[in-house]
């Protein structure tokens, strides 16, 4: 059930993303910046909240008096203040809401992203209780709406002695003081709210709290030129002898009040309640997948760091070595944060396929797939791989050449290190290679694309050496949905290649006890020698 | 190389999607009654009085008691429901009897209800009953009112007078 429901909005986000791929390109795509958007328009309300208070003024005449008086005495800089206050608070919540439904789409919420996941539930609530307080303050008709409503919410639970929405249907009940509370409120509860957005990101190596420049200045552009265009406005004074009965809503922080009236607040509590643990459990809702974490093997680990510096998940960490061999330092997995996607495998100096040893050891592995597991299955696909024109695909498990017949698995492309490309265009185990990942927007272990594209480009250790030639290696980044896109841009590779001289039987191929092992474990490959596409 | 034609683009579409962020941020409207109707909120808080009468201790019991904690009369806190009436109209609209709040039962009665109705002229009437009578009304007040379109009437209790106001 909540696969299929997961299948749908990942197809509804790649029908989306694909075209603002097109238009924006996807470093700039602001659907694969959803997190630091909301941070950048939390910035951006927090400056403009700044700035109004300069003129707010808490008394209970004075609220709105000063509101009004900053909207159209001052429009041109507090007035569009007000405005951009008022829609970047909106667009947060639309950031968020996409944000949370994205993540879940890409099942970026499971095992050790489970913390993300939790923690982003508060900053729901305390985004909402930004929201509600903050439209307080203007004391107009929708402010009496929303201190009514949500004080007969607060109501609905046993909690208060004396019912405080009796405060806002009668006058000489609130005192200038109340508004006072509001504002400590309004202040108090977006710095806790970014307190909880820092814990959000806090397990996540290099987050990305800040959005492109070029994507940040074109959204404040179109903010500032829509609060120009359709400035924020109060709804008038509030007259407590009549009724808020008609009023401009905010959709995006109250679509839930109109439901009071129609379920009843208890029913809006039960939905909220629910939605709340729903949110919660998911994590640990079955199909529960989990793989061993990395270890490290201290007698082929020098404290490089590497792998800690490419770990996306701060994972890893350099600590005093412990082995007495003549190194600082030595790393160590924190199990609990691993997510088994061997990006450390990829960036560890010791990972190369070229030493003679069945036993192919590394100084950090995955205990479930192996560097020597890795290596077999290269040789194993090799093998299988169709003449004349061999074309060799190390695929990622979550992008668009997962479902290639004849392909080598991984569970993110950054596992292969650069020396494994080498080792099969070296030892003349395929004429080409091509390196298939997810789609870039969305690369489901953060950084498996950008390291790889890194480590290819000589700009990050471990290079792909100079020798290997660059023509008979390509990278394709699709998402899993995109298995068309895969085999047009393979087949355009593949009919390149075709183009070039074939290479020669090398002369010094895999041991041959390699080649037994990897026929042992993937005997179609090896004898299934029909071309997959 | 930036592409100016594109930036445009990339400009257009997020400043549309701005709009629309915009325009849902206070539209479309949300009417909270129908149109022609007004409210009549009923919405207090007192409490009745004690469930039982003080009773005076005797000698006895008086000595059992710690020193510092003797007294001559035992209250008990658990107060009486208090029982409402609402008529408008003629019609009576709400009739409740309302439990004491809190654990021990010893905190006034709450309501706080809603009433939509028509626009119009009515006799509205409230009566509430706080003593341990078994029928009548220990306070009552019955006005004639004259109900607007969106108005909101709160009819209220004041604990200090004793009595209902309409306002």
């Amino acid at each position: 059930m909540i696969g299929a429901v997961r299948g749908v909005l990942l197809r509804g986000f790649e029908l989306i993303e694909r075209p603002f791929d097109r238009l924006f390109g996807p470093s700039l795509n602001p659907l694969a910046q959803l997190g630091a958007l909301g941070f950048f328009f939390f910035w951006i309300v927090a400056v403009s909240g700044i700035y109004l208070f300069i003129f707010f003024d808490t008394g209970i005449e004075r609220a709105y008096e000063s509101v009004e008086h900053l909207t159209y005495a001052y429009w041109f800089h507090a007035g569009v203040m007000r405005s951009l206050h008022r829609y970047a608070s909106d667009l947060m919540v639309v950031m968020v809401a996409a944000h949370l439904l994205r993540e879940f789409a890409y099942d970026h919420y499971r095992g050790v992203r489970w913390f993300s996941w939790l923690t982003g539930l508060p900053i729901i609530w305390l985004l909402y209780a930004c929201g509600i307080t903050g439209y307080w303050l203007v004391w107009d008709k929708l402010a009496r709406y929303v201190a009514i409503t949500t004080s007969e919410l607060l109501d609905y639970l046993p909690i208060f002695g004396e019912p405080i929405a009796r405060n806002f249907i009668s006058g000489g009940t609130l005192t200038s003081r109340f508004f006072t509370l509001m504002v400590f409120m309004h202040v108090a509860v977006p710095l806790f709210l970014l307190f909880i957005m820092w814990v959000h990101i806090i397990r996540i190596s290099r987050p990305r709290v800040n959005p492109p420049r070029m994507l940040a200045a074109l959204s404040l552009i179109a903010l500032v030129g829509v609060s120009m265009w359709k400035p924020a406005l109060s709804q008038g004074h509030v007259d407590l002898a009549t009724a808020p009965v008609e009023i401009g809503l905010d959709w995006f922080y109250l679509p839930l009040y109109p439901l009071t009236d129609l379920w009843g607040k208890g029913a809006v509590w039960a939905f909220l309640g629910t939605f709340s643990i729903m949110i919660g459990l998911m994590p640990w809702l079955p199909p529960l997948r989990r793989a061993r974490a990395a270890a490290v093997d201290l007698a082929h680990c020098n404290g490089c760091a590497r792998c800690v510096d490419d770990c996306p998940y701060e994972a890893i960490r350099m600590v005093r070595r412990s082995d007495g061999l003549p190194f600082p330092t030595e790393a160590a997995v924190n199990p609990a944060l691993c997510v088994s996607c061997g990006i450390c495998v990829g960036a560890c100096p010791s990972s190369t396929p070229f030493r003679r040893t069945h036993d192919l050891k590394t100084g950090i592995d995955l205990p479930d797939y192996s560097l020597a597991d890795l290596r077999e299955r290269t040789i194993a696909a090799a093998q299988a791989l169709p003449g004349p024109t061999r074309v060799l695909v190390f695929a990622c498990e979550h992008g668009g050449g997962a479902a290639y017949p004849g392909r080598v698995p991984l569970p993110c492309v950054a596992m292969a290190p650069p020396s494994l490309i080498d080792y099969v265009l070296s030892k003349k185990l395929a004429d080409g290679v091509v390196v298939a990942g997810c789609a870039e927007r969305a690369c489901f272990n953060r950084l498996g694309i950008v390291l790889t594209e890194q480590r290819f480009a000589q700009q990050r250790d471990p290079y792909l050496r100079t020798r290997v030639p660059r023509d008979r290696v390509t990278t394709v980044w699709t998402s899993i949905l995109e298995f068309g896109r895969f085999k047009k841009e393979f087949g355009r590779f593949a009919a390149k290649i075709a183009a070039f001289p074939p290479v020669q039987a090398t002369p010094s191929p895999p041991p041959k006890k390699l080649l037994e092992i990897a026929a042992r474990r993937e005997p179609d490959l090896v004898e299934n020698r029909d071309g997959p596409l | 190389m930036i592409n100016p034609i594109k930036v445009i683009g990339q400009l257009i579409v997020i400043g549309a999607l701005f709009a629309g962020v915009a325009v849902l941020s206070n539209r479309p409207a949300y009417r909270q009654t129908p149109p022609g109707t007004g409210i009549i909120m009923l919405a207090f808080v007192h409490g009745a009085d004690r469930r039982t009468e003080c009773r005076r201790l005797t000698p006895g019991e008086i000595a059992k008691l710690a020193p510092n904690m003797r007294r001559t009369l035992d209250c008990p806190r658990e107060r009486r429901p208090l029982f409402v009436e609402l008529d408008v109209g003629g019609r009576t609209i709400y009739q409740a009897s309302l439990r004491p709040s809190g654990i021990a039962s010893d905190g006034p009665s709450r309501v706080y209800e809603r009433f939509v109705m028509p626009a119009g002229q009515y006799d509205v009437a409230v009566r509430m009953r706080d003593t341990p009578r078994a029928d009548g009304f220990d306070h009552e007040r019955q006005e004639h009112v004259a109900l607007a379109t969106d108005q909101m009437l709160v009819i209220d209790f004041r604990e200090e007078t004793g009595e209902f106001v309409f306002h």
